[in-house]
């Protein structure tokens, strides 16, 4: 074989590949939104269909009537934002004070803040709850945005991205006698606004898509988040509501899929930054 | 703390003379700012671990009142079959998608790390975004894909001539859908941190075994694997931890069946403790599970440096 039809060949094995997994990757999403519009006699009909013969919106009217989806989509809206504004700024705060700053048992303490990303959550769930319930906080949306406001992981990010400010701009805010508080406030943050998107929309995607959190947690269909939504949709054999279910889901990734569209690069900065650096 | 920090020790007092004071005085701005972390995982974190291990002592439905029950819950352990076949499944799964899927993940990002193909952005994106979607709306989606009857992938099947397959209905059949699902969700994320790591690597290392007359395949096996050892590892850890700790996923797609197939740790210890109220006995186990989970990880790290 010559080396040009070699190489065309391995081209051609090569985009056959991708574009059969890129095929697979879409598929879910394809048919979730296909069948938000079915019937529910053509969900499962023969022959699947990619474009309903009857569409219909009933799905989604049905969702913001009865599953009250505007109420649903604040809860979900209210704890992302909540959570992810208070981890921003303890994480920034806390990586701030381990980047520029000496003080006696820093070195234990930054340990004791690793060691804690070992622990799995499962190993919390039950007396979590139980904490919780003392703190009357079950059924209340700060059951899930207080306790994991200033992740390690977090701390751990800032405090690399922070270690790369050079310290006489500090020094000079010092001099012309800023506060520390206002020296983090007004000359460290906006120098690490790119960091705190990449990790902001972790952060925040990590709340939307939550799930086990808040069926621990949230009790009255009043609070539930979309999560709970989506699966409170589902019953034993043929009760499942197929259509509004699948409605409500691509209800749900609609704002992340802006939000990764329009951040693509920052968000991949936030995921590989724990992987390769650490 | 090791050993050489250890041996320091003795000398502290001397340095706690009132330098030291005025020092931790001088530091009271950083103390301030990392303290948010240590109050809430005081509240959160430790006080929740040391009530657990109380609690796993106790025989406790979760009101009323708790009755001290010394060992039993840890000697009933060893009988319940439904937790040891939710840690085999954690270790079937593993078996199961994480190499095909680091493979995948890292052929993928050699691919698209080569430059040799166009639209390496697009196929970036697309591999990439089921991993912003929630596991609940995926794994209804996969229901419906897998439908016995007329879902989509049996149809395609029956097209095909071969015959329909029972992906929920049969116990290997169950893991190899929850497989396809897991793969399907963390592919992508798995290829954007090989991508990253691959940019770690000079990419002239490659390029001049090739033209020593490797080919690219020798190349990956006999250069790019062997670099990104430690990435790989990340990978591969995070995985495993991954799959004894699903959760939604599988409540989704398969409710942990049939016949507890597809049930995992985490979801055992959920229902104990949130559908049986077995507070006490939910804790001695999720113990035992951090426990067990642990020493597996450090079994992997063991297994990676013996092999270097």
């Amino acid at each position: 074989m010559s080396r040009l039809s070699r190489k065309i060949l391995t081209d051609i094995v090569l985009y056959a590949g991708l574009i059969l997994i890129s095929i697979f990757m879409i598929l879910p999403f394809v048919w979730m939104l296909s069948t938000s519009f079915k019937l529910p006699r053509d969900i499962f009909g023969f022959p699947p269909r990619l474009i309903p013969e009857n569409s219909t919106l009933n799905n989604y009217t049905y969702i913001f009537q009865e599953k009250n989806l505007l109420r649903i989509l604040f809860n979900t809206i209210i704890i992302a934002l909540a959570s992810t504004l208070l981890s921003l700024f303890f994480t920034t705060l806390g990586g701030y004070g381990f980047a520029k700053f000496e003080f006696p048992g820093k070195k234990i303490l930054f340990a004791l803040l690793l060691a804690t990303m070992i622990i799995p959550g499962a190993v919390m769930m039950v007396p979590s709850f139980v904490i919780m319930r003392e703190l009357g906080w079950v059924d209340k949306f700060w059951a899930l945005i207080v306790p994991g406001a200033a992740s390690a992981f977090g701390i751990f990010f800032f405090r690399q991205y922070i270690s790369t400010i050079n310290n006489e701009l500090m020094d000079a805010a010092r001099i012309d006698g800023a506060s520390e508080f206002g020296i983090f406030w007004r000359i460290i943050l906006p120098i690490i606004a790119p960091g705190m998107i990449s990790l902001g929309l972790i952060f925040f995607m990590g709340s939307w898509n939550n799930y086990l959190g808040p069926l621990i947690y949230l009790k009255s269909p009043e609070n539930w988040t979309i999560t709970l939504a989506i699966n409170s949709m589902s019953g034993g054999a043929g009760l499942t509501r197929w259509g509004e279910q699948m409605a409500m889901s691509v209800i749900s990734l609609i704002p992340l899929l802006i939000i990764f569209l329009i951040f693509q690069r920052r968000f991949a900065e936030g995921i590989t930054a724990g992987a390769v650096k650490g | 703390m090791t050993r050489a920090q250890k041996r320091l020790l003795p000398d502290e007092p001397k340095a706690s003379s009132p330098s030291r004071w005025q020092r931790i005085k001088k530091a009271r701005w950083a103390y301030t700012f990392i303290s948010p972390f240590y109050f809430l995982f005081a509240i959160f974190g430790l006080y929740p671990m040391v009530l657990s291990l109380y609690l796993s002592f106790t025989r406790w439905k979760g009101v009323g009142p708790m009755e001290f029950a010394g060992l039993i819950n840890f000697g009933l352990i060893p009988k319940d079959k439904v937790f040891w076949q939710s840690m085999a499944n954690g270790v079937i799964l593993f078996f199961l998608y994480v190499p095909i899927m680091l493979f995948l993940a890292l052929a993928l990002a050699v691919i698209l790390n080569s430059g040799r193909v166009k639209g390496f952005r697009f196929f970036r994106t697309l591999i990439f975004l089921p991993f912003i979607t929630n596991m609940v709306a995926a794994g209804f989606a996969f229901r419906i894909l897998l439908e016995k009857q007329n879902g989509l992938f049996n149809v395609l099947l029956k097209y095909a001539g071969l015959a329909t397959i029972p992906w929920l209905e049969n116990v290997w059949w169950a893991r190899i859908s929850l497989s396809l699902l897991i793969l399907w969700a963390w592919l992508g994320y798995n290829m954007v941190i090989m991508l990253a790591g691959l940019q770690t690597i000079p990419r002239d290392l490659t390029e001049a075994a090739q033209v020593d007359g490797a080919s690219p395949v020798q190349a990956f096996f006999h250069i790019t694997v062997p670099l990104m050892r430690p990435v790989i590892l990340f990978c591969m850890i995070t995985s495993t931890i991954g799959s004894f700790g699903l959760f939604a996923e599988v409540s989704t797609l398969t409710g942990g069946g049939p016949v507890n197939a597809t049930i995992t740790p985490l979801i055992r210890i959920y229902n104990l403790a949130f559908r049986s109220y077995q507070f006490g006995y939910a804790s001695a186990l999720a113990y035992t599970f951090f426990a067990l989970i642990f020493i597996l990880t450090i079994i992997q790290f063991r297994l990676n440096q013996e092999r270097e």
